[in-house]
């Protein structure tokens, strides 16, 4: 989320945990080229370090075979790729079209004056990260907020100050 | 109204599991399936009727006939579970609740065409759903259904789950495949169709989840069978996703061609808050509105939207009550459409971006009735000159709600903006 202009550096190396590199290896098999593993490396590696840095981009090319330019373009065409370290709790809520009709204003108003929560922005404590997205296919239970991958449905203010005050 | 055909094992508890959906009918087709020419198998889905349920509508059977005959490359299939378009929200239960109707789809489907490699593109927020998927596949190898000889034939088939990771333009067949390819998500010129050239230069077929899971009941029960439910010309049942302003919104199985006013009104609970129509979204963000005179006559099946100059599109159905701001809701929806365009045509990068800008002037009561004409223009020289239809898909209904409610636009022209006005009151 948030600025996707730059990349930032940890100043430390990055590499796949064996774990995450075996299931590389068995989804590299899968694809007649090796272009076709930039996604799913990414995706690999987000899941390791929460984000992407500049050393993850590094080596992602370098596993894949390919330019880190490439890796790049893609880690910054893809909006799901963090290129920052996000909250610890990650919030995304809905902007569109049922949730718009469903009142998802309440909930952003909400996040924003009650808890401190800004679009595109962590709390100072790191705990929460909020970012506004686009339709996340649960319209039939508008509003909807997805917290760290969990769908949370028929959203209101009251709902989400129960669910932060379990999450904090 | 409402059928079991897609949704027959939606409501079993972990059918999600492969012992179970077996215990009700998973992979029972096999035996009929492998004792098909594979010809025969084109037949009968061509003769069921069956339409592409991603929105385009085209029909299936005769998609896969497009590929061309002993070309030496390998075919593959692209099943679309990016469902990105804006309410639209029906492949996610046969994902989550009935993953093995997609698993046989695909293993028919690809012993129709012949091919061996499938992948599944999955819209990269569908992250609990993509384990189900996953596990409903490991089980599927594990059982012999997937893998090197399926269901004991000599007939070898990959499944591979590609996960997107936000990009609403890859639903879009072209961009979809772009992206299997390890490239940004930006839609081909066609032709070459992707029945020719395709996933990684060979025939591809590319078709929705809906789609692919209705074939097992198809295969059978036979085309008669599927032809039985719906109109003439509007075969089948379809999972129609109903929100915005009802009591009861959510996702239903209904057969096309049926009203679409009782369908709101008996199936989806009534407009909310004994609150009335003002309007109706009828198959996505992306097809032309419908107003309540319209909806009083609409059915759902693809001829009546055609004859009514909007889209079945995708099911998803948006109710819109009387409180809704039109210019409002045309500001979300441009927004969205600009935000997902992949940028590589001017027409739409920049065009849906002016389109914004002048929305947002008119909500700010700075705009003029001249801004409205501009609008009008906007969309007709932004549409057909694009790569690919997102341009169209924007410009379509913001067209429809500037003709069908164009007093909403002209009164932020010439008044301002009401809201303002109200906190000046209070
Ligand atoms: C911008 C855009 C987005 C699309 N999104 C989807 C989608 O999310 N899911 C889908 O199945 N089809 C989507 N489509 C339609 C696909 O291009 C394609 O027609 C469809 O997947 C073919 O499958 P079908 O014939 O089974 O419907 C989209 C088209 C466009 C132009
Ligand atoms: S119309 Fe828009 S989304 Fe489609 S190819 Fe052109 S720029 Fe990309
Ligand atoms: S519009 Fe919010 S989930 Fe679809």
């Amino acid at each position: 989320m948030s600025d996707r202009s730059q990349l930032l550096a940890t100043g430390k190396s990055f590499a796949f945990d064996a774990e995450t590199d075996a299931e590389f290896e068995r989804l590299a098999a899968r694809y007649p080229i090796r272009e076709s593993m930039i996604m799913p490396a990414l995706w690999l590696a987000q899941q390791q370090q929460g984000w992407i840095s500049a050393e993850t981009i590094e080596y992602v090319a370098e596993r894949v075979g390919t330019y880190p330019a490439k890796v790049f373009e893609l880690a910054t065409f893809y909006t799901m790729y963090h290129l920052r370290p996000v909250g610890t709790y990650h919030i995304c809520v809905c902007r569109t079209l049922s949730c718009y009709l469903r009142d998802k204003q309440e909930i952003v108003d909400f996040l924003a004056d009650e808890a401190g929560i800004r679009p595109g922005q962590v709390s100072d404590d790191g705990r929460f990260s909020l970012e506004e997205v686009e339709c996340l296919g649960h319209c039939g239970s508008a509003p909807v907020v997805q917290i760290n991958g969990e769908f949370y449905e028929d959203m209101n203010v009251e709902k989400l100050r129960a669910l932060l005050t379990t999450l904090a | 109204m409402e059928v079991k055909i897609l949704s027959a094992r939606f409501d079993i508890e972990n059918a999600n599991r492969i012992d179970v959906a077996r215990q009700h009918g998973a992979y029972q087709t096999l035996d009929t399936l492998f004792a098909m020419e594979q010809a025969d198998v084109i037949e009968t889905v061509k003769a069921s009727g069956l339409r592409g349920r991603g929105g385009a509508g085209f029909p299936t059977g005769v998609k896969w006939g497009f590929l061309p005959k002993d070309t030496g490359k390998p075919v593959y299939l692209a099943v679309n579970a990016d469902e990105s378009e804006p309410a639209t929200f029906k492949d996610r239960y046969i994902l989550v609740r009935d993953p093995h109707a997609l698993i046989e789809g695909i293993i028919i489907c690809s012993y129709a065409i012949g091919c061996h490699d499938s992948y599944i593109y999955i819209r990269g927020e569908y992250t609990s759903q993509v384990k189900i998927l996953q596990q409903a596949i490991d089980e599927a190898y594990a059982e012999g259904y997937l893998g090197d000889r399926v269901a004991g034939r000599n007939f070898r088939l990959d499944v591979t789950v590609h996960r997107g990771a936000g990009a609403y333009v890859c639903g879009e067949e072209t961009a979809l495949l772009e992206s299997i390819e390890g490239k940004k998500g930006q839609p081909r010129s066609k032709p070459p169709f992707p029945a020719v050239v395709g996933l990684f230069g060979c025939p591809t077929i590319i078709n929705n989840v809906q789609s692919i899971a209705s074939l097992p009941f198809i295969i059978t029960n036979g085309a008669d069978a599927y032809k039985a439910y719906g109109t003439e010309k509007s075969c089948g049942t379809h999972l129609f996703g109903i929100s915005g302003h009802v009591e009861k919104p959510g996702m239903y199985e209904l057969p096309l061609g049926l009203p679409l006013a009782e369908v709101i009104e008996t199936v989806a609970g009534g407009v909310w808050k004994g609150r009335r129509l003002k309007g109706v979204i009828p198959g996505g963000s992306s097809t032309p509105v419908l107003t309540p005179d319209e909806v009083a006559t609409v059915t759902l099946d693809y001829e009546s939207m055609a004859a009514h100059k909007t889209m079945f599109g995708s099911g998803g159905i948006v109710v819109l009550d009387e409180t809704v701001d039109m210019v409002k809701l045309v500001e979300n929806l441009i927004a969205f459409y600009h935000h997902e365009s992949c940028g590589q045509c001017t027409p739409c990068r920049e065009g849906l971006g002016w389109m914004l800008k002048i929305v947002r002037r008119l909500l700010a009561g700075e705009g003029t009735v001249a801004d409205i004409k501009l609008l009008r223009e906007l969309c007709d020289n932004i549409e057909m000159k694009t790569v690919c239809v997102l341009s169209a898909a924007c410009t379509m209904p913001v067209r429809s709600y500037l003709d069908k409610f164009r007093d909403e636009f002209e009164a932020y022209a010439i008044d301002g903006a009401p809201e303002q006005t109200e906190l000046r009151e209070g």
